[in-house]
């Protein structure tokens, strides 16, 4: 067992676990943070992602030793006193979710995606999510909230 | 996972001395390799030696003629980098196409060239530009350290530290990618510079990348796509799976050198 710290949504925190405990399971057991899914659990699906020192991750591929001492942002930490982020609002708004099982992933990348591409085409934002698959969706939905809260986020 | 320690080193040498006294120890880049190997069982070491803690890895630098990018740099890194834009197009758009957006902004390129996937990009960069492999040891050209599938010359604990690449006249790239998972199926690289003209494939070879003698002969003469057209290469050493049976692969070799040499506009 190891003492691991790092932020996790703007919050210092500490907490035993073994050294080779993977950073998804760092969030799901030692901290509760559950929003955070894990899907293929092969570095495939998405469902994981979370944000790491500002750029997107699959945390179900990542220890939580490596993490020490970064920046994490998940699901859980992208409303503010309640009020959605302007991409969770963008995706109730457009209907990007069914079973929401791939959401938590698919909106971090998705604030990567326009945090580095604040205009992005729809190929754009079809290239940009690659990394995250949705069984329910067809993804056209999604497609479309990001370009919305893209444009809503340029202001 | 099944109680592996984990070392951050903080340089080359804390690196390479935790790798010695381990029992079965591995370095850790990006992780996006080894990890899933070893959730799968296919890899089982006892010591993670992770290198990202080494600032040195870290940089992106230009030397004369030659660019440098460090063993840690990530394939984001790469694709944004003004200089590897500005002095080898081909690459930053290689490393653009690897994978996807998360397995770009952890998986580096010293990880790629070290596990030498038969399907990896990188690989074919190094042959294709007759890159220098630097570790912490020596420096080993490309030609000789691609040695087979999922082999290199590294020596046990030898550590890559940078990879050094001479900017060509022109270079390309093209890959026809799975698309499930991006790797390439077929990639070729080719580039025309000092070092005369090289044409690296990877994603075909039974043993990994390799040169295309035949056409970089015929580009040597003329370096357009009509002097490869209909090319292709021996299907014997070809790769075979479900995903494409060797004649198909070697049919490919031809198409993708030739939108290689397109895409050196
Ligand atoms: C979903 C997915 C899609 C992918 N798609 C592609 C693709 O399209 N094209 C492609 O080329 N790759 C692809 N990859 C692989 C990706 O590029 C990996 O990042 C890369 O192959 C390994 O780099 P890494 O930094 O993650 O290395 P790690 O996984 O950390 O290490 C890989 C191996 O290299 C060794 N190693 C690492 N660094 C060094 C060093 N400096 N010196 C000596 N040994 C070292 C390790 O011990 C290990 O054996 C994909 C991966 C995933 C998960
Ligand atoms: S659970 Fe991490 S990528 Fe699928
Ligand atoms: S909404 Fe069900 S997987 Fe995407």
């Amino acid at each position: 067992m190891s003492e691991i710290s790092m932020t996790v949504n703007g919050r210092a925190v500490t907490a035993s676990a073994a050294s080779d405990v993977l950073l998804a399971d760092f969030l799901r057991q030692n901290l509760d943070l559950t929003g955070t899914h894990v899907g293929c659990d092969t570095s495939q699906c998405g469902a994981c992602v979370v944000q790491m020192d500002g750029a997107s991750v699959k945390s179900c591929t990542i220890l939580a030793a490596q993490a020490e001492g970064a920046d994490i942002v998940t699901i859980e930490g992208l409303a503010t006193n309640g009020d959605m982020h302007p991409m969770q609002k963008a995706f109730h708004d457009n209907h990007a979710l069914q079973c929401g099982f791939c959401t938590p992933g698919m909106l971090i990348s998705a604030i990567d995606l326009v945090s580095k591409n604040p205009d992005p085409t729809e190929a754009e934002v079809r290239k940009g999510l690659e990394g995250n698959l949705c069984r329910c969706t067809g993804y056209h939905n999604i497609v479309k909230a990001v370009l919305a809260a893209a444009q809503d986020m340029r202001g | 996972m099944s109680d592996i320690n984990y070392l951050k080193a903080a340089d080359l040498e804390a690196a390479a001395a935790s790798l010695k006294s381990a029992s079965e120890g591995a370095y850790l880049a990006g992780g996006m390799t080894l990890l899933p190997a070893i959730k799968l069982g296919l890899n089982q070491p006892s010591d993670l030696v992770d290198l990202g803690g080494i600032g040195a890895l870290h940089t992106i630098t230009v030397d004369g003629e030659t660019l440098v990018i460090g063993a840690m740099v990530n394939h984001y890194q790469v694709a944004n980098s003004d200089d590897v834009n500005g002095r080898i197009p081909a690459l930053a758009d290689l490393a653009e196409g690897i994978g996807d957006p998360q397995v770009r902004n952890r998986g580096t390129i010293g990880g790629s060239i070290a596990n030498n996937d038969p399907a990896a990009d990188y690989p074919a960069a190094c042959l294709g530009l007759g890159a220098t492999i630097i570790t912490n040891q020596r420096e080993i050209a490309a030609d000789d350290f691609f040695t087979g599938l999922l082999e290199t010359a590294l020596e046990d604990g030898e550590i890559i530290t940078a990879v050094s690449f001479p900017v060509p006249e022109k270079a390309g790239y093209a890959k026809l990618q799975n698309p499930a998972s991006r790797f390439a199926l077929v990639g070729v690289f080719v580039s025309s510079g000092a070092g005369g003209v090289r044409v690296a494939v990877t994603g075909a070879g039974a043993s990994g990348v390799f040169r295309a003698s035949d056409a970089e002969a015929a580009l040597s003469g003329d370096f357009s796509a009509s002097a490869i057209a209909g090319a292709s290469v021996a299907e014997g050493g070809m790769l075979s799976d479900i995903h494409a049976a060797a004649d198909y692969r070697a049919h490919l070799v031809g198409v993708m050198a030739a939108r290689a040499v397109e895409a050196c506009g």
